[in-house]
């Protein structure tokens, strides 16, 4: 397969960067998008020139790292994967293939493909937690009974592997998908519930501090997410924080 | 409580809030211009008890021009705010893949919906506070040309759908209306939490009361438009 790769290139987060065309040929069907790019690299690397500079870890769609924007979506056109798990017969011979970083206030670009996802972090820390001591002395799970359909909706939302295609995709980089899957994890299991009113309301806290937008129910998060997290999450974080306001 | 309009949730419960009154609002102005095709007399009697009854003009009247207001003020705040949330923008941003056009285009659809309220409140609400309160009595309510009706406003309602180049932009407006109304009131429900196994039917009865309230106020102004034609 021949393709033509327009590519973000941006020395360092102070850089101003720019697309940058890059024609690639000998490309697999078979391969992973992240094994064509290595393909690219190793290429650039021959010739002298830099790499392109990507996120990458366990390659099996559970780290959440390969954060690219590929011709217009997050991850690429296909659904339900990472950019790691989209394989390269997703596109035809001939193709012209857009590759950039994720574009938010909150996400700053490091280099590159690379941006800066500590912001997650940062609100996983204000409260996506529980603070029960569970060295030792925990109960036998079997014990507390916990309904099928909640254990369900609180497992669903753990799926979340905080990659940030939710902010990439929403046309108003908002985080509200991965902070209300953070937040149902928990609320909805007893362990969680007791700290319920104070995470929600720091975590939310946080998420505004760190500039991404407000949600407007557009969907695309849910739509871009590689895990499937549903836009209920969403309208549980808008109950319980509207109920913890009104506590506190 | 306190600060909660501060918060990114607080403020969407709040558009949220304010656009379910405004459906409110919507609903019982399409009945009583629904009046106007079925009897002059009915609409002349109703929109003389709203224009006139106390509780309507000093208790409700204040609370859907502050409802108004808030909702375009907070709306253009929101949309301010989150297209500064994405500084660079992407080179490629597919936003059709993933979201459909009246959820993309919410600020562009409310804005012509508030270049038509600048025209309704010009023709309808502007000339009749002048006759109610600056000239200070009832008279500049009758109607001249035809005594037996009483006031006039069956007269200047319709009489405001005799250009057609107004009713081409009434049409365009209720159009947008539509679209704004097809994401909005759905929009509202997970605004202020609501997401459960009855939501996909209340998706159903949201979006036909948003196709049908603009079909219908349109309705009634090619109705009179053609009406007067045919006179």
């Amino acid at each position: 397969m021949k393709l033509t790769l327009e590519i973000w290139r941006q020395k360092n987060a102070q850089a101003k960067g720019q697309m940058v065309t890059y024609p690639i040929d000998g490309i697999d069907g078979d391969m992973s998008f992240l094994e064509m790019m290595d393909v690219l690299n190793n290429e650039l690397i021959n010739k002298g020139d830099e790499p392109v500079v990507f996120d990458h870890d366990c390659r099996e769609g559970i780290c959440g790292s390969c954060s690219m924007f590929i011709n217009g979506e997050a991850h690429g056109p296909d659904r339900l994967v990472t950019t790691c798990q989209l394989h390269m017969r997703k596109f035809k011979d001939g193709d012209t293939i857009t590759i950039e970083p994720w574009r938010a206030a909150g996400f700053p670009v490091i280099k590159d493909l690379m941006v800066d996802r500590s912001a997650f972090d940062r609100i996983q820390h204000a409260g996506g937690f529980i603070s029960i001591n569970t060295s030792g002395n925990t109960q036998d799970a079997n014990a507390i009974p916990i309904e099928k359909a909640d254990a369900d909706a609180a497992f669903d939302a753990a799926t979340c592997i905080g990659c940030g295609a939710c902010v990439a995709s929403c046309k108003n980089s908002s985080a509200m998908l991965f902070v209300s899957a953070k937040v149902s994890q928990f609320s909805l299991l007893p362990q969680g519930k007791v700290e319920a009113t104070d995470r929600v309301m720091n975590m939310v806290k946080q998420m505004d501090e760190e500039g991404f937008g407000n949600c407007t129910n557009t969907g695309a998060c849910e739509v871009e997410c590689p895990k499937g997290i549903s836009l209920e999450n969403i309208a549980r974080m808008n109950r319980e924080f509207m109920t913890a306001s009104m506590k506190g | 409580m306190s600060g909660l309009l501060k918060s990114s949730i607080g403020r969407k419960v709040a558009m949220a809030l304010s656009g379910l009154f405004l459906v409110v609002f919507l609903t019982q102005h399409f009945i009583i211009n629904l009046s106007s095709v079925l009897s002059p007399e009915i609409f002349n009697t109703w929109s003389h008890f709203m224009g006139t009854n106390g509780l309507v003009q000093v208790g409700l009247q204040p609370v859907l021009i502050f409802g108004v207001i808030f909702h375009f003020v907070m709306g253009i705040r929101l949309e301010l705010q989150n297209r500064s949330a994405r500084p660079v923008k992407y080179a490629n941003y597919k936003g059709s893949a993933a979201a459909n056009w009246m959820s993309r285009n919410m600020i562009y659809t409310g804005l012509v919906i508030l270049a038509f309220l600048a025209l309704h409140f010009y023709d309808f609400f502007i000339p009749e506070l002048t006759h109610k309160y600056v000239d200070g009595d009832m008279t500049g309510l009758l109607d001249p040309n035809n005594p037996a009706l009483g006031y006039k406003y069956f007269t200047e309602t319709v009489h405001k759908f005799e250009d057609p180049l107004r009713v081409g932009f009434y049409i365009v407006s209720f159009i947008l209306l539509m679209l704004h109304l097809l994401h909005g009131f759905q929009s509202s429900m997970q605004s202020i939490g609501f997401n459960n196994k009855y939501s996909k039917a209340l998706r159903v009865v949201t979006k036909t009361w948003a196709i049908l309230i603009p079909i219908g106020f349109i309705f009634i102004a090619l109705y009179h438009h053609f009406n007067q034609l045919a006179h």
